[in-house]
């Protein structure tokens, strides 16, 4: 009979141990097309970001329109005419790092890991896998990640004329500061 | 009795972290739920109702950006029912050099100078309203146009002292504009033009018109406007008619190409708008085109 309550004690206390989750509203992405003729980059610095750090699932969610260009009429074609953001406003990713139990969140360092999930953009849901960086400085837990995707995977056209100024694959480089408890 | 309860009681447990680790599945939504979505406190700024600054002859409601000059060349040729011999109006042609230049994301400036009666122009335009959806909402953009134009042409009457002030002409225009879809906006123009002299004592010095404009677009590059000017009968010129055009943009990059058919050969306001002679019914349509480069030299934002 003990053991019974024991037992169910305990299972009450893994519920309030397990799930710690972490988000951050103002993750920065940003991203580089570069060729010869034109290096082109904008980045997001309200990026969406949460991170379940038992189980490793990982998500992002950035509004397309909140990406800056250094020129203001490629943000308007950009938006207008290749990411269609009226009809797509978000980009988003739904995924999960594999080896979570590498990484030891109460001790400082840099834990390389492995991440796989769905990156969906311009209406387009593509698998993706990337390995991604958990830095942890002074408790303070960020995540890093660099990788590329190819327009044409998330049907972005490019017009004969604009060819040679936007690279085909385009380079992104995430960085979110994971500060905040749910 | 107490092995039931704690049954039970386990099972209920177990069952509730079953709930919970599907749940947890979605962080978004639970994320969402805790803080509420990302764009529910955005306000969502509307953008791109026209291709550049200018629908064919007058101002759209577009603004170029912060630090962004945008160099227009326009031409316009001869009337089309000149024949053959006139080249169909290629023979003939007026243009206009103009620079604008964006000081804020709601205030451009721009100066041009046109052939026609060798006329400077000067112009700012300043975005009153916004069209936006989500936390703020406004259905239209308004701006608010004032030009003034200055005619340097040689007066054709010797005997007569020619002040400056003979040669200046103001205009104001409100422009209320609203991109209804991706591919169709339109905008309305109400316009007042003052000018400082005229020809006979009759002739009002005050103008008012209405202007109508549109643009549809036909592919992502490329759209097809109209627009026309109302002048209402008591504030015109006599013998002037109503300015009417339509044509093509085409967006490649950094520049845009505007290609129309219209029936006045003057590219400032207070010509096309006032001093329109052409007749569509007659054939006097001249086609033309804009050419706009942008070059950024400030910083965006």
């Amino acid at each position: 009979m003990k053991n019974y309550f024991i037992i169910s004690l305990l299972c009450m206390l893994s519920l309030t141990m397990q799930a710690q989750k972490i988000y951050s509203k103002n993750g920065s992405i940003s991203f580089f097309s570069k060729t010869s003729m034109e290096n082109i980059s904008a980045s997001s610095n309200q990026a969406l970001c949460v991170l379940d750090q038992s189980a490793g699932n990982l998500q992002f969610s950035v509004l397309i329109k909140s990406f800056v260009f250094k020129k203001a009429l490629m943000q308007e074609h950009f938006n207008e005419n290749y990411m269609e953001s009226n009809q797509f406003p978000k980009a988003s990713y739904k995924g999960q790092i594999t080896d979570i139990s590498k990484v030891n969140f109460s001790k400082d360092g840099n834990y390389s890991v492995a991440t796989t999930g769905e990156l969906t953009m311009h209406g387009v849901t593509q698998k993706i896998n990337s390995p991604g960086t958990i830095v942890i400085k002074a408790g303070k837990i960020s995540a890093n990640a660099d990788f590329s995707v190819l327009l044409a995977d998330y049907k972005i056209t490019v017009p004969k004329l604009a060819e040679n100024n936007i690279s085909k694959s385009i380079d992104i480089k995430i960085n979110v500061a994971l500060d905040q408890k749910m | 009795m107490y092995k039931k309860i704690s049954f039970l009681f386990i099972f209920a447990i177990i069952c509730s972290k079953q709930i919970l680790a599907q749940d947890s599945t979605d962080l978004m939504n639970l994320l969402e739920k805790e803080i509420g979505p990302n764009e529910a406190d955005q306000t969502n700024y509307t953008t791109a109702t026209f291709k550049t600054t200018r629908l064919i002859n007058g101002h759209s409601v577009e603004n170029v950006g912060k630090g962004v000059m945008d160099v227009k060349i326009s031409h316009r040729f001869g009337k089309i029912n000149g024949g053959a011999y006139e080249f169909f109006g290629l023979d003939n042609a007026s243009m206009r050099l103009g620079i604008d230049y964006g000081i804020t994301r709601y205030l451009m400036v721009g100066i041009g100078r046109n052939t026609f009666e060798k006329t400077f122009d000067a112009f700012f335009k300043l975005k009153i309203l916004r069209q936006s959806n989500g936390k703020r909402r406004m259905p239209f953009t308004i701006s608010y146009v004032p030009t003034i134009a200055l005619k340097t042409i040689k007066s054709q009457d010797p005997n007569r002292k020619n002040y400056l002030s003979s040669n200046l002409f103001f205009t104001h225009q409100l422009l209320i504009g609203r991109k209804f879809s991706d591919n169709t906006s339109l905008q309305l123009m109400p316009t007042f033009i003052h000018r400082n002299l005229v020809q006979l004592i009759a002739d009002p010095n005050d103008l008012l018109s209405i202007g109508i404009g549109g643009r549809q677009k036909l592919s992502k590059r490329i759209s097809i406007n109209a627009e026309y000017y109302y002048q209402i009968p008591g504030y015109k010129i006599p013998g002037t008619t109503d300015c009417f055009s339509i044509g093509f943009d085409i967006e490649t990059g950094g520049h845009v190409f505007q290609l129309h058919f219209t029936n006045s050969q003057g590219m400032s306001e207070r010509s096309f708008i006032a001093e329109t002679k052409g007749n569509w019914g007659k054939g006097d349509v001249l086609f033309g085109f804009n050419i706009s480069r942008v070059f950024t030299i400030g910083k965006n934002k």
